[in-house]
């Protein structure tokens, strides 16, 4: 006798049925995953256009089934205003993580949001830098230490973290920012509305949208993938409280 | 045809939308700021994009992400700001994106000055940013030469998938001249982009990447590319020689200084001095050859820029020391003047072997 079993879980259309090269516990993974998953919901892939920053997500072309570039140190939200700008049918979003959206790309994060640009940010917030070996991040906490913080970050030294997402948040172009995280179940499930109405802002043409995920990074942290989850939890919530800034509705 | 009296700067913005371009991204800067100028009031009216970006390193990428979605796209700045674009424009050729960058040169280095000068043309024909690769770069004397010019460098971007520059200066930018608005016959018809982002619908997902983390591949990648170059050196090398037939000196001079040295030169010839010009107009790739051949039969050489001998170098390269050659060059925002260039040739012709 055959049993019919349903399908209640599968892979997305839109990941790639490969490896990834992220370590095991990174966060990297799970929003990738969530990326996949919006863009299959909204039924979006064949017009969709990613781009690939600097970082640990450089090689997020060889996992998300779309059409993408890999962009300059900080540019994906110019490189993702050009491709906009020519192909307004399109549904752009950049990746990008602290180092490349928090620091050296700050001025392309401020404008694009100014601006009103109708593209969609995905912002991975680890507090730290991960491919180039764990070095302070303009998002590292007070008192962590990295290889560049080896005695802990001093705010009198380096200055304070920056929230971006309270940041954009001033900017009249930004429609929907939100924080959210991806170190437990209930978190990894408001982080994915978040991507998906940042992405129905965009596809409604109402302005910006931007996500800020914070992620965890147990190699750069030297914590245990377990650890490094309560690590957001304990250390990063505090300091980067999580919700929704802006929401079109509120305008 | 209708001719029409025009900036440098302004029949260059116009050569570009009648030669297709539809989006431009850019940052204020003397003495280009007519070509933003020009292109915010008249893309709208042709349904295109004008964006001014918050810095020329923006500008630059808004560029490759333009062109990555199948643009034909165009920036302008002057050289402070084409310093910013140099990280974008290795981007751009490592990722074979094809656009149009302008340079109307002014003094440096630093902030330097306003006025004319060709001092970039070291950071316009060997690279300017990092890797390896090159830009076709065409340098334009007059204006009407600049309107056909940029026309022709957009066919070029997309023939070789490669940055074009044009390379001009603040005097040719701020000169106005009648010009005409004629498309080349020449151009042969372009490949359609099966390169462009557009979302993968009906085909396996497309890429645009400079990155290649496997040496072998990124070797392999680069040969690629250095092929077009090697291409670029067979077939597009365009010079202008003038009175060279009879010529016992040759000055060799490219953009506004090439204009400056014929009036020099006709000076010079009603004085019975033999004296004619080479003028490359595409300065990479450089018209060696020319030089080669000219140097059979003429013994010295002037090369005369803005600057303090950098063209000379490649003259060097193409004389390959069978001719004497002297220089003489301006500085700073200074511009020589015809007798300054006669004077020079007669005390070179004077000068014995
Ligand atoms: S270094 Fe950190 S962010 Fe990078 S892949 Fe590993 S865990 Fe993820």
């Amino acid at each position: 006798m055959q049993i019919e079993l349903e399908k209640i879980f599968e892979r997305p259309r839109t990941l790639r049925p490969v490896t990834t090269h992220y370590c095991p516990g990174c966060g990297h993974g799970i929003v990738a995953r969530l990326l996949a998953e919006t863009i299959d919901e909204l039924g979006i892939r064949e017009r969709t256009v990613g781009i690939a920053p600097v970082g640990c997500s450089v090689l997020l072309y060889n996992y998300l089934d779309v059409d993408m570039y890999e962009a300059a140190h900080g540019r994906a939200p110019a490189v993702a205003t050009g491709c906009k700008r020519v192909n307004p049918k399109l549904v752009v979003f950049s990746y990008q993580g602290d180092g490349d959206f928090a620091s050296i790309g700050t001025a392309e994060a401020v404008h694009v949001a100014a601006r009103g640009e109708k593209i969609t940010t995905i912002f991975i917030n680890n507090a730290v830098y991960g491919m180039t070996g764990g070095q302070m991040a303009p998002t590292t906490l007070e008192g962590q230490k990295t290889t560049t913080s080896p005695l802990g970050r001093n705010l009198d030294q380096t200055g304070y973290p920056i929230r971006m997402a309270e940041l954009l948040t001033t900017l009249d172009g930004a429609a929907y920012i939100a924080r959210v995280s991806v170190n437990n179940p209930k978190s990894i499930i408001q982080a994915k509305k978040a991507i998906r109405k940042a992405f129905e802002t965009q596809i409604r043409g109402l302005g910006y949208s931007m996500v800020e995920i914070l992620s965890q990074c147990p190699t750069a942290w030297h914590l245990s993938p377990i650890e490094a989850t309560k690590w957001v939890e304990e250390k990063m919530k505090p300091y980067y409280p999580l919700g929704e800034f802006k929401t079109p509705e509120e305008g | 045809m209708e001719k029409r009296f025009m900036t440098g700067n302004e029949a260059i913005a116009e050569a570009a939308i009648q030669a297709g371009c539809k989006h431009f991204f850019g940052y204020p800067i003397t003495p280009q700021s007519e070509i933003p100028e020009y292109m915010s009031k008249r893309l709208p009216e042709i349904g295109g994009v004008y964006l001014q970006a918050e810095s020329e390193v923006a500008a630059i990428n808004m560029l490759f992400g333009a062109a990555g979605a199948g643009g034909r796209v165009m920036t302008s700045s002057s050289s402070p700001g084409i310093s910013l674009m140099q990280e974008g424009i290795s981007y751009l050729a490592g990722a074979e994106l094809p656009c149009v960058i302008v340079n109307i040169m002014r003094g440096g280095p630093g902030l330097g000055g306003i006025q004319p000068s060709q001092s970039d043309y070291f950071q316009a024909t060997k690279g300017g940013g990092h890797g390896d690769y090159h830009l076709l770069v065409l340098a334009p004397h007059t204006v009407q030469e600049a309107v056909s010019l940029t026309m022709e460098a957009f066919y070029l971007a997309d023939k070789y998938r490669n940055p074009v520059m044009v390379l001009g200066d603040g005097y040719l930018g701020q000169m106005m001249e009648p010009v005409k608005f004629e498309k080349a016959t020449t151009h042969g018809e372009l490949p359609t982009k099966e390169w462009i982002l557009t979302g993968a619908k009906d085909r396996p997902p497309r890429v645009i990447k400079s990155l290649y983390l496997d040496p072998e591949a990124l070797e392999k990648h680069n040969l690629r590319i250095n092929r077009k170059i090697h291409e670029m050196i067979k077939s597009e090398v365009r010079v202008e020689t003038y009175l060279v037939e009879d010529a016992e000196i040759v000055i060799a001079a490219f953009g506004t200084v090439a204009r400056i040295a014929k009036t020099a030169i006709k000076a010079l010839r009603e004085k019975g001095v033999k004296v004619g010009l080479v003028r490359p107009i595409t300065v990479f790739p450089f018209p060696y050859k020319t030089f080669e051949e000219i140097t059979e039969r003429v013994g010295k050489v002037l090369v005369v820029e803005m600057n303090l001998g950098q063209m000379l170098e490649d003259v060097r390269l193409g004389v390959c020391g069978k001719a004497e050659i002297r220089f003489y060059g301006r500085t700073g925002g200074m511009v020589p003047t015809y007798d300054e260039i006669a004077i020079e040739v007669e005390k070179f012709a004077r000068e014995r072997r």
